[in-house]
């Protein structure tokens, strides 16, 4: 009953996305007001109608109803109760009901938060948003109805995936989603600008909160999934440039793009239309990331059950949704008159600067993602693209990207004094020196890689602190009335220098990890020792133990360092998961702010001796705290009182302050 | 500068940067790009042992041979040609015989030195290459016809 409730409700979403698309759209069109109205409730009604659906989903879910053949695919009656309500989102079908569910509410945001938005604007905006709903609605009736019944119902499911249940992969979906379909109130707001061929200040302050928050949550995504690949793939890796990385690391790439550029819009009024194509791309892009993660189409160490037929479907959406707006793009974009004119040499260049060098990375990263699509499409071959050519393409550009980034904050708007900017900079200069000098000094092995990447963060990290001591008129003036002036900073500013820092933490992470990262694999019998990067690994045993749904054999190592004093005792899990019939690998780790020791245990081979991999990674977790830091700056950010949602009264005090700055 | 000017500098940087780019790429597709090829191509054509490539099909029944210490020999097959593989390492944990597999490396003396093995994520995925090099051999129908067989003799 509840079942068919949730089935019911998801059609009725279905009507009310499509009363949400047309009627306002028309409504603006013919500047009739009662159709205008239509939006704010319809888009509500959607929320409502979708949050039924859900519910009763994953109620199907947590009482294990095997008549439901998504339940019976992919539950079971023994699963855990979390991973039971995680595998709502865990497959195909609930997934696709996740994401029109957090577009509905998205939606209904928009509904709620704007009422100070000019009616036709607002009306054109939710139009977008039913739109782009109800194409994902028919998509998911069609073809991937998470209701559809299973009759007569077997006595159990068939389980989840036991990769799958994970703590962080139960959490990676609902952000991965809330950052993609995040990028869909820009893009709404970008075709409502288009349409109504007005691009202003008061514009940004709009999108600038939702493209933040929706950049926010997709860090959070992107490194969750990072971070359970990590740790529970066993191949010891954070990125592998897979495809399916690739997919959600694109719109990133372009979000953050979007919310440099947004901010040249609000404050000078410049590149207007630049702005607007960036949150279409960067929706776009969403959209290009489901495809490719639901239809199967690429080689991927993600790559799920897929359905070529689903395949087409959203491929057929996304020629809609993107040349649709591309080709309204072309046709009204260029009537979207610039204002404010700058110097190359300034703070709108700097940030135009950066979104040059965001979009060129983007575009190799989607090129090397899509060549082997558009090999095969002609028929020379099948390829795959693999690390190296990113490696070979993506850091070059970036390397630039991080030494600009640096100065940005110090350049003045329109026009700005670059021998200036640099002599504020000393700071940077002088970490930069001394993070090459104890580069070079403390490692073992050459890597021009390691220096440079080091080199870059100290300078991001120093050329982000001079930023601040210089707000504070840091030792330029007595220290009380520095930290007052700390404590009267924007937020958005705040903001803007924890993530700034957190891409630089995030930099030595990545570079340590990738330069220094030492590996082994080797048979070991109990007993035997192995040394690796100054650590001895001795497996002490290995043995069954029994968890709530698997069979495991447990390896445990004691690692001990160079004096001889055990620092970890590890104990990797090569788990059998006899419902799933299937095998994971749990590897075990051990953390610290220098370096992750790792352990892995595989198969036995003769004589009771056991495939064993061992990995000590340096700054491993500075990736991760880095990638909070980005997040957490960006939230910083968005609690300032002016992207507060629809505040215009305070616009005038925004100028001033602006203007006395 | 002059507005002119000051637009020419932006379309320049960004073309350069685009140029850069492109340098960049074509560059990297050279050497970064690895070729697909099916075991039946791998054992009818000769290929230079510098050169990394791919090859997929199913895990040859009975071929699985772990006497090797921490190195794994299984051969690779399109139930037209069956292609010897070594992989040191761990393999995915669901790599099994009978089931679909994809393996970069180099080609030395007939003997495919692996050192990336993909399997399958799931027992409905089939890794997009692996599958192509069954059609290929034919082999695909034969699959397809046992699985419509299987499924036909479960609901009897």
């Amino acid at each position: 009953m509840i079942v068919e409730l949730g089935h019911f409700a998801l059609v009725l979403a279905l009507f009310a996305a499509l009363a949400q698309c047309a009627l306002p759209l028309a409504g603006a069109a013919r500047g009739s007001e009662p159709w205008m109205a239509v939006g704010p409730p319809a888009a509500a009604a959607q929320a409502a109608c979708l949050a039924i659906a859900f519910a009763a989903l994953v109620h199907a879910y947590v009482t294990s109803d095997f008549s439901v053949l998504a339940v019976a695919q992919n539950s079971h009656s023994l699963k855990p109760l979390v991973y039971k309500v995680a595998g709502t989102w865990g497959n195909h079908e609930g997934s696709m009901l996740l994401w029109v569910l957090v577009l509905a509410l998205f939606g209904a945001a928009v509904a709620l938060f704007g009422r100070r938005l000019p009616a036709s604007f607002r009306a054109r905006v939710l139009g977008v948003q039913g739109a782009v709903g109800a194409g994902f609605l028919l998509f998911i009736l069609l073809t991937s109805n998470p209701f559809a019944r299973l009759l007569p119902p077997p006595p159990d499911g068939n389980g989840l995936n036991p990769l799958l249940q994970d703590p962080a992969l139960a959490l990676h979906p609902p952000f991965l989603y809330l950052g993609y379909v995040g990028f869909s109130v820009a893009f709404a707001f970008a075709i409502a600008a288009l349409l109504e061929g007005r691009v202003d200040a008061a514009w940004a302050r709009w999108v600038r909160p939702w493209s933040l928050a929706a950049w926010c949550f997709l860090t959070i995504g992107i490194a969750l999934g990072s971070w359970w690949a990590y740790y529970e793939l066993g191949w010891g890796g954070w990125w592998y440039w897979d495809p399916v990385e690739n997919a959600s690391f694109l719109p990133w790439l372009a979000g953050t793009a979007l919310i440099h550029s947004a901010v040249v819009v609000e404050k000078r009024d410049a590149l207007k239309g630049w702005t607007v194509f960036l949150a279409i791309v960067a929706f776009s892009l969403s959209l290009l990331g489901t495809f490719l993660v639901r239809s199967g189409v690429l080689t991927s160490v993600h790559a799920f059950a897929t359905d070529p037929e689903r395949g087409v479907f959203i491929l057929v959406l996304l020629a809609i949704a993107i040349g649709g707006s591309l080709a309204l793009f072309a046709w009204r974009g260029p009537q979207l008159a610039g204002g404010g004119v700058f110097q190359p040499i300034s703070r709108e260049g700097g940030l135009l600067l950066n979104n040059l060098l965001m979009t060129t990375g983007a575009a190799v990263v989607l090129l090397g993602t899509l060549y082997p699509l558009l090999v095969d499409a002609l028929g020379a071959g099948k390829v795959s693209v693999g690390a190296p050519f990113f490696e070979a393409t993506f850091v070059p550009l970036m390397g630039p990207m991080i030494a600009a980034m640096a100065i940005g904050p110090h350049l003045s708007w329109k026009r700005a004094d670059l021998a200036g900017a640099f002599a504020r900079m000393r700071l940077a200069g002088v970490a930069m020196i001394a993070a090459l000098a104890a580069t070079l000094v403390l490692q073992d092995k050459l890597s021009i890689g390691a220096v440079a990447g080091m080199g870059l963060a100290a300078w991001l990290a120093g050329g982000t602190l001079a930023d601040l001591v210089e707000r504070a008129r840091l030792f330029r003036e007595p220290l009380a009335s520095s930290l007052s002036r700390i404590g009267r900073m924007p937020r958005a500013a705040f903001g803007m220098t924890l993530a700034h820092l957190g891409l630089a933490v995030a930099i030595v992470g990545m570079t340590g990890a990738s330069a220094w990262k030492i590996e082994s694999i080797q048979s070991m019998a109990p007993g035997d020792t192995v040394e690796v990067g100054g650590y001895a690994f001795t497996l002490v045993g290995a043995g069954e133990v029994r968890g709530p749904n698997y069979l495991a054999l447990r390896g445990t190592f004691e690692v001990r360092d160079k004096a001889g004093r055990v620092v970890a005792v590890l104990a990797p899990e090569r788990r059998d998961y006899p419902v799933e019939q299937r095998q994971t690998t749990e590897a075990a780790l051990q953390a610290t702010w220098l370096r992750d020791l790792y352990a892995v245990i595989g198969e036995p081979t003769q004589g009771g001796a056991f495939v064993t991999r061992f990995y000590v990674h340096p700054f491993v977790a500075w990736i991760w705290a880095g990638c909070v830091m980005m997040a957490g700056g960006g939230f910083v950010s968005l609690s300032d009182r002016r992207h507060r949602l629809g505040a215009p009264a305070a616009r005038r005090r925004d100028t001033a302050i602006e203007a006395a700055r | 500068m002059r507005p002119r000017q000051r637009r020419l500098t932006f379309v320049v940087i960004g073309v350069g940067l685009l140029g850069i780019a492109a340098a960049l790429a074509l560059n990297a597709l050279e050497s970064g790009i690895v070729f697909f090829h099916s075991p039946s191509e791998v054992t009818e054509k000769a290929f230079p042992p510098d050169r990394r490539i791919r090859i997929g099909g199913l895990v040859e029944q009975g071929s699985v041979n772990r006497s090797g210490g921490s190195t794994v020999a299984f051969k690779i097959t399109d139930m037209a040609h069956a292609v010897p593989v070594r992989y040191t390492g761990l393999l995915p944990d669901l790599f099994a015989e009978g089931q679909g597999v994809v393996a970069e490396g180099f080609l030395k003396g007939g003997v495919f030195m692996a050192d990336e093995v993909l399997a399958k994520h799931d027992e409905n995925y089939m890794p997009p290459e692996a599958s192509a090099a069954l059609k290929e051999s034919g082999f695909w129908q034969h699959m397809k016809d046992q699985q419509a067989n299987k499924a036909s003799g479960k609901a009897k």
